[in-house]
């Protein structure tokens, strides 16, 4: 059966559907501004020379060269570094801001979140002043005899990635905080009732449906991290370079605009494949998520 | 059949800052009994129940599961079912493995588990649903998952939480129907949660009566229901008329009834002859009259100025269809349905 529909009505809701949309416009217009036009002008400026001639020089010279590979290397191990020690660290912060009494959550989630309000600049330098041989850390160490010598806490790979997780930390937390606050407490009452121990609840009840925030929480990570530069460029004392470090050098150094394009399209590749797999592996645990019980 | 235990609830209380949700509460359960909670929200019983199972600890009191004081046991020692007033079923897991989930975690064979699963599943007649994800069940199929899932690790004690109040009218009923012959099946002691009346008077062996964080009264559906022992319960449990202290003579003329009484609307007769000598006769105007299917409400206003409810079946003779508002009326009720609230002073 079809019904006959008055073309008045059909009109208002379309007029409804194209206002709605119009909303999008200057959002629209800014990311193509300032995102899609600045890529174009990367990717076309990747293949000139100096002289403004077309090659793909830049990109032969480039991809032969061993530092782009070790950066590329020094990228993508920060990132998973970061990634790692942000879920081991903060989901089970997580779990305890969502389960301790609402006025609690609320003191303790004003301390994750303090980081955020304050300049990474600052906190970058407030970290060697901490981590550095005379630093407070090593003071104290020496201090109380726990090590003879102080301990290199900076200006390496570890001081630059113990810089990154202090920043990534609060971005990774507020997702799984968020999807482990929505579990409905009657499911962990449930499994206690049936007999799941604390770590049996946490393994077959909360992480399970944490698992979307746990997800979006790493996206966030990997998109900040894998683009960091202050971080490693206070505290990796030089010796921690990874691809952004490389651009801004190229830059700086040699102006080389073709060379640090291709690095960046570099690091935009990267960024789409990680995107990709992401969103695979997501794909992957919805399709799975039903049928595990087995604790 | 499992081995179910009796339940002692000995002088629990427990306060919320000044707020006193359970005041004293002492209550045995008899092993196989199928025992229901009943009151209005913020009665307590939903806190008795969470004590029950664990959830809420007591201020001071004691309880015993058969002779064993699990007072200070965690919940997930407990060895009770509980179904949820939400379900609580695990979105992320199929109906086959909410229901095989404590089994697993009793670490049950694999093989062994799957069977006693799809033997519970059959029980609550969920056959042919076990590869289904839970947001592709109606609310009747959750809650038999929900029920299937409480009972297939063979607890010594059921405990239920207003498990229908999501569903539909039709729906409630059958399931009540189903959930007190699983019990009956099953032997299970089994306490349950409602505030609908109706649904516990059908349901239970026995009713408590919760208000206020107190019990008012224990008793079987039928005493409860005719015998109310306090004003609230006799309200609570219908449509009751509570006569002042000397408001009410009997029909012969005789003395004025000097106790606080509680006449049931459905007690009245409009015709003397059905109730013989003995009962008492009320006379006053009618105010209103409601026709509600089986029934007829009719609202009086006796001369004194007290309201009275009239409920008279709609399938008797004549019915109420041609009385006229604001005619006199004389209800009657037989003796035997005029109840004397026990210690009540108005």
């Amino acid at each position: 059966m079809t019904v006959a529909v008055d073309p008045a009505l059909a009109a208002d809701a379309r007029r409804e559907r194209r206002f709605f949309l119009s909303l999008s416009l200057p959002a629209l217009f800014i990311v193509g501004l300032a995102a899609i036009l600045p890529i174009l002008w990367i990717i076309r400026q990747s293949f000139l020379t100096t002289g403004g001639e077309y090659t793909v020089g830049n990109y032969e010279k480039v991809l032969s060269s061993g530092l782009t590979w070790s950066a590329l290397a020094t990228t993508v191990e920060l990132s998973l570094g970061t990634l790692a020690v942000c879920i081991l660290l903060g989901t089970p912060l997580a779990l305890a801001l969502a389960s301790a009494r609402p006025r609690v959550a609320n003191v303790l989630m004003a301390f994750v979140m303090l980081p955020l309000w304050t300049s990474i600049l600052v906190r970058t330098y407030g970290w060697l002043v901490l981590l550095r041989r005379d630093g407070l850390i090593n003071a104290a160490l020496t201090g109380s005899g726990l090590t003879a010598e102080p301990l290199p806490l900076v200006y390496n790979f570890t001081g630059t990635l113990i810089g990154m997780v202090h920043y990534m930390l609060p971005l990774f937390l507020l997702p799984v905080y968020a999807a482990m606050r929505d579990i409905d407490a009657n499911l962990i009452r449930a499994a206690a009732s049936m007999g799941a121990t604390l770590g049996q609840v946490v393994r077959t009840v909360i992480l399970p449906l944490s698992a979307g925030g746990i997800f979006s929480g790493s996206t966030i990570v990997f998109i900040y991290t894998i683009g960091f530069f202050i971080t490693p460029a206070v505290l990796g004392g030089g010796k921690v370079n990874p691809l952004s470090i490389r651009i801004e050098r190229t830059l700086s150094t040699f102006q080389d605009w073709g060379s640090a394009s291709v690095l960046g399209i570099l690091l935009l590749v990267l960024m789409a494949l990680i995107g990709v797999m992401f969103l695979a592996a997501r794909r992957l645990m919805t399709r799975n998520k039903v049928g595990v019980a087995h604790a | 059949m499992m081995k179910s235990l009796s339940i002692t609830i000995d002088s629990v209380r427990k306060a919320y800052g000044s707020y006193v949700a359970l005041d004293d509460v002492s209550l045995g359960i008899q092993a196989g009994e199928f025992l229901t909670l009943l009151g209005p929200s913020g009665s307590g019983k939903t806190t008795l129940l969470m004590a029950l199972a664990g959830f809420v600890r007591p201020d001071s009191g004691k309880v015993l599961l058969g002779d064993r004081d699990i007072t200070r046991l965690a919940p997930n020692k407990r060895d009770i079912g509980i179904v949820f007033q939400n379900y609580a079923l695990f979105p992320h897991m199929n109906v086959l493995a909410n229901v095989e989930y404590p089994l697993a975690l009793r670490k049950t064979p694999r093989a062994e588990a799957r069977q006693r699963a799809f033997d519970t599943l059959a029980r609550v007649k969920l056959e042919g649903l076990s590869e289904r994800s839970i947001a592709a069940l109606s609310g009747g199929q959750r809650q038999r998952v929900a029920l299937a899932r409480a009972i297939v690790f063979e607890p010594r004690v059921m405990l239920m939480d207003e498990p229908l109040s999501a569903l539909d009218k039709n729906l409630r009923e059958t399931m009540q129907y189903e959930i007190r012959r699983l019990h009956d099946d099953l032997g299970i002691t089994t306490i349950y949660v409602t505030h609908d009346q109706r649904e516990a008077l059908i349901m239970s062996d026995r009713i408590a009566v919760m208000n206020c964080g107190r019990i008012q009264q224990i008793d079987t559906p039928q005493r409860i229901y005719d015998r109310p022992s306090t004003r609230f319960v006799a309200e609570f449990m219908g449509e009751a008329n509570i006569m002042a202290p000397g408001s009410v003579r009997r029909i012969d003329g005789s003395e004025a009834l000097r106790e606080t009484l509680m006449i049931r609307a459905e007690s009245f007769h409009l015709d003397a002859k059905l109730v013989g000598r003995d009962g008492v006769a009320l006379e006053g105007i009618l105010r209103a009259k409601a026709f509600r299917g089986e029934n007829w409400l009719l609202t009086l206003t006796l001369d004194g100025g007290q309201e009275v409810l009239v409920c008279i079946p709609a399938a008797l003779a004549g019915g109420c269809a041609e009385l006229a508002v604001d005619q006199r009326l004389t209800a009657y009720a037989p003796a035997a349905k005029v109840h004397a609230i026990p210690g009540a002073i108005a």
